[in-house]
């Protein structure tokens, strides 16, 4: 079981979806916190949830409020690079890019795609935790000091 | 280095090493604000495993007050770049400014021109996220090297030159003369500033422990303190304030030329700032602060604009920091939330806790009628006694400069005062008059702003603060208006007056005193509205006010030399209008002889800008503008705080003055108006 969620978790690695960040929140669990890396998970999808929503709302107003969406999107960054989610944060990076752009159609594509990979990565992170619950606190790898 | 034991791992980590546990930096105090939960979860969490005791926040607004609350509470604050309800360089200006602690920012983004403004604002560090532990468990460091070298600056702080008696001459010089002998501060050149230190050595004695030691006493830069500090600086001339005169005329016990020269350093760091940022109101950047030391240099552009800009911080916010932060109602009117100040946790506290001057800035800096503005700027840290004493000090360099002094000179107190077109935050935080002298409220805030810085850098200790504190940030946003009268203020020098004055003559007049008030807010508490206070005058001061203003400043400046305080006081309120100062001038040394009743606030503005003329009733003077400016009701309350009865007197005698203050219209002011 512990075997399996070590799969899980490295595949995530593998492809991409989550970076080093991910693996320095492990490192911050222990006996005291041990379930650290799962809350801040769920703090991170929580708050990320509203502000997908604000954007959207933008979004939907077809103002296209630029240097507005630029500083949702730059919050939206700052806490994906904090976890770790790297596809996520990717997304950020060019819609960012195309906002700057003024680029109105760039942004709502990549608004797109981001919410895809967000969903993608909470689904998968969500198993692992679940997973990793039920394989029992050992199985969270800890980097040897 | 010492590492706490453990970097991952059980968290108690006491156990480590055992006997080779060095429990250093555990139990650091950190306070780390971000606007994003994940990140700020994710920062205690390391901060935590660093064995640093943290507090977290989300809110700018509310570290701040937690900051003020606590004013020893923390030895560190984390902060982000981007939070939705103030900018993290303006958080990072006022806790610079206040509170003289290390601030490290941190953002996602990594952009250089992100990065520099994060040096130039002061920031001891910069982090990008996403942060990583390694990066939090050397955070120890930047506190350890403020102490050392707060430390240093006060064994060295005996340099400035700042008992040279030229000061009030000085002050009425062009700011660029004279400066440089007496104050190390025109040097701009920190280190040798830090010489002249020495010759105060002992002064600072007692500050300076062993260096080693991170307990340091630190000077609480309220409201009130800061208000007199800016008046201070006011009076002597931004450029030529030289912590020892700042001292002195601030004359809280207790509070070492250390504490003077790093508050000064900040403060000029702010207003230099200010300078730049014209529109940035309201932006509460401590950095000014740190021109302490005589590096004054640096504030070269701390005229009136910077404490203008000082004040930007909406009266509103600065009046609720204040509150926050004194633990006293805000009041009602955003930009006087004098009462904060009075509530001093600082060490100076003055008796009258009232900052008049709080809440005066917002408003009262913009219009002419702001003559408080100076004060709305001085943070609400400041004690009144404090400010008084920045006042008096004000006042003094008023009277000392009027005699013969041109009225330009006179504007030194209030340099700002001048410059503080808006009535920014009257640099004459004692002057609470301020707005009385320049009718242009915003000269008034200069002086208060200006006065301000002065009074709150209680904490010398810190060697030029390298965190740009943006004093003036803390002043309400009046303060892009007044004539930041702070300009004298970089350099703090107790001969702030006299390069005020020419400031305040110049162009803002009007906002000379407000500049006062920017520069008090900026350092000490909320309470910038030092210079609010002065509302008293409020009818007055509309026109005479704005007249005043100018006037005052030039007056503050004129009156310096024959007393400090009372220079102060005409510093500020020379600020209001060039011409102005003339008469004022001739109406300051008027004022002076008559012998310094204090009278209530509401005098007019008139009255103020002779109360300058005195030494004490300087003081009185600078309240009585500021109220006069703009701020109604801080009159009442910038008198109080005032409570010094040379400000009183002042004020008083400068209401004896014939009916020429009332008319006086500080814009034409010509001498032979002022009724002898």
């Amino acid at each position: 079981m512990q075997r399996q969620v070590a799969l899980i978790k490295q595949s995530l690695f593998d492809q991409g979806y989550l970076d080093e960040q991910f693996m320095e929140l492990e490192e911050l669990q222990d006996d005291a916190n041990p379930n650290f890396v799962e809350e801040v998970s769920a703090l991170y999808f929580k708050d990320s949830a509203r502000l997908i929503n604000n954007i959207d709302q933008a979004l939907e107003r077809g103002s296209f409020d630029f240097n507005r969406l630029d500083s949702y999107m730059h919050q939206f960054k700052g806490s994906s690079t904090s976890i770790g989610a790297s596809k996520v944060k990717a997304e950020c990076t060019t819609f960012r890019e195309y906002c700057r752009a003024g680029n109105a159609e760039g942004c709502l594509r990549t608004f797109q795609q981001l919410k895809k990979e967000h969903s993608t990565l909470r689904k998968k992170l969500e198993h692992y935790f679940q997973l990793a619950r039920q394989a029992g606190p050992k199985e969270t790898a800890r980097r040897p000091k | 280095m010492i590492n706490p034991g453990h970097g991952r791992g059980p968290d108690s980590g006491t156990t480590a090493g055992g006997s080779n546990f060095d429990p250093f930096p555990a139990n650091l105090r950190v306070l780390v604000v971000d606007d994003d939960p994940t990140c700020l979860m994710i920062l205690e969490r390391m901060l935590r495993t660093c064995l640093y005791r943290v507090t977290r926040c989300n809110r700018a607004e509310i570290a701040l007050s937690l900051l003020r609350k606590n004013k020893n509470g923390f030895d560190i604050v984390i902060s982000d770049v981007h939070m939705p309800d103030m900018d993290g360089f303006k958080l990072l200006e006022h806790v610079g400014l206040e509170m003289d602690l290390p601030v490290i920012m941190m953002s996602a983004d990594d952009s250089k021109s992100v990065v520099l403004k994060g040096v130039t604002h002061g920031a001891v560090d910069y982090l990008i996220k996403p942060v990583r532990i390694e990066a939090l468990k050397n955070i120890w460091q930047h506190v350890v090297r403020k102490k050392r070298n707060d430390w240093n600056v006060s064994e060295h702080s005996g340099g400035s030159i700042e008992d040279t008696g030229g000061d009030r001459d000085r002050q009425q010089q062009q700011r660029e003369d004279a400066d440089n002998n007496s104050s190390s501060i025109n040097e701009g050149n920190w280190r040798s500033s830090r010489k002249r230190k020495e010759e105060e050595v002992d002064e600072q004695g007692d500050d300076k422990e062993d260096t080693s030691s991170l307990k340091k006493p630190r000077v609480v830069w309220s409201v009130e303190l800061h208000q007199q500090f800016v008046a201070a600086v006011n009076q002597l001339g931004v450029d030529k304030a030289v912590p020892k005169k700042i001292l002195e005329m601030m004359n809280v016990p207790g509070l070492t030329r250390e504490n003077v020269a790093s508050h000064l350093q900040k403060y000029r760091i702010y207003l230099r700032r200010l300078g730049g940022v014209s529109q940035h109101q309201g932006n509460m950047n401590h950095s000014f602060m740190t021109g302490q030391d005589q590096s004054f240099g640096h504030l070269s552009s701390l005229n009136g604009f910077d404490l203008a800009v000082a004040g930007q911080l909406p009266a509103q916010s600065l009046a609720q920091f204040q509150a926050a932060g004194l633990g006293r109602p805000t009041l009602t009117k955003p930009g006087l939330s004098v009462s904060p100040l009075v509530d001093q946790r600082t060490i100076f506290n003055f008796e009258n806790p009232k900052i008049r001057f709080g809440d005066g800035q917002g408003p009262m800096m913009n219009n002419g009628n702001k003559q408080m503005n100076l004060l709305h700027g001085v943070p609400t840290g400041m004690e009144p006694k404090q400010f008084a004493g920045s006042h008096m000090r004000v006042q003094q360099q008023m009277t000392g400069v009027r005699p013969g002094q041109n009225v330009q000179s006179s504007g030194m107190m209030l340099p700002v005062a001048d410059q503080l077109p808006r009535g920014g935050p009257s640099m004459l935080p004692s002057l609470g008059q301020q707005p009385i002298l320049s009718s242009s409220a915003s000269r008034r805030s200069d002086l208060t702003g200006a006065v301000a810085v002065r009074n709150s850098i209680p904490e010398t200790n810190s060697r030029v603060l390298p965190t740009t504190h943006s004093v003036f940030n803390n002043f309400p946003s009046d303060l892009p208006r007044n004539s930041f009268p702070l300009k004298s203020a970089p350099g703090i020098s107790v001969p702030v007056s006299a390069s005020y004055q020419e400031e305040v003559n110049s162009s803002d007049a009007k906002g000379g005193s407000s500049a006062a008030t920017a520069a008090t807010a900026g350092f000490g508490n909320p309470s910038y509205d030092i210079f609010n206070d002065f509302p008293q005058h409020q009818q007055h001061n509309n026109n005479i006010s704005n007249k005043l203003n100018d006037w005052d400043l030039r007056n503050m400046g004129l009156a310096f030399s024959s007393n400090q305080d009372a220079a102060a006081a005409t510093a500020a309120f020379s600020s209001s209008s060039s011409t102005q100062r003339k008469r004022w001038e001739t109406d300051a040394t008027v004022v002076a002889e008559h012998g310094q009743n204090i009278q209530p606030p509401s005098r007019n503005l008139n009255h103020l800008n002779h109360v300058y003329m005195d030494g004490g009733s300087v003081r009185v003077k600078s309240e009585r503008v500021a109220e006069t400016m703009t701020c109604p009701p801080a009159n009442t309350l910038f008198e109080e705080q005032y409570n010094q009865e040379d400000l009183m007197s002042a004020f008083l005698k400068q209401e004896g003055i014939p009916p020429v203050d009332n008319e006086f219209d500080f814009d034409g002011y010509s001498i032979d108006n002022i009724p002898v």
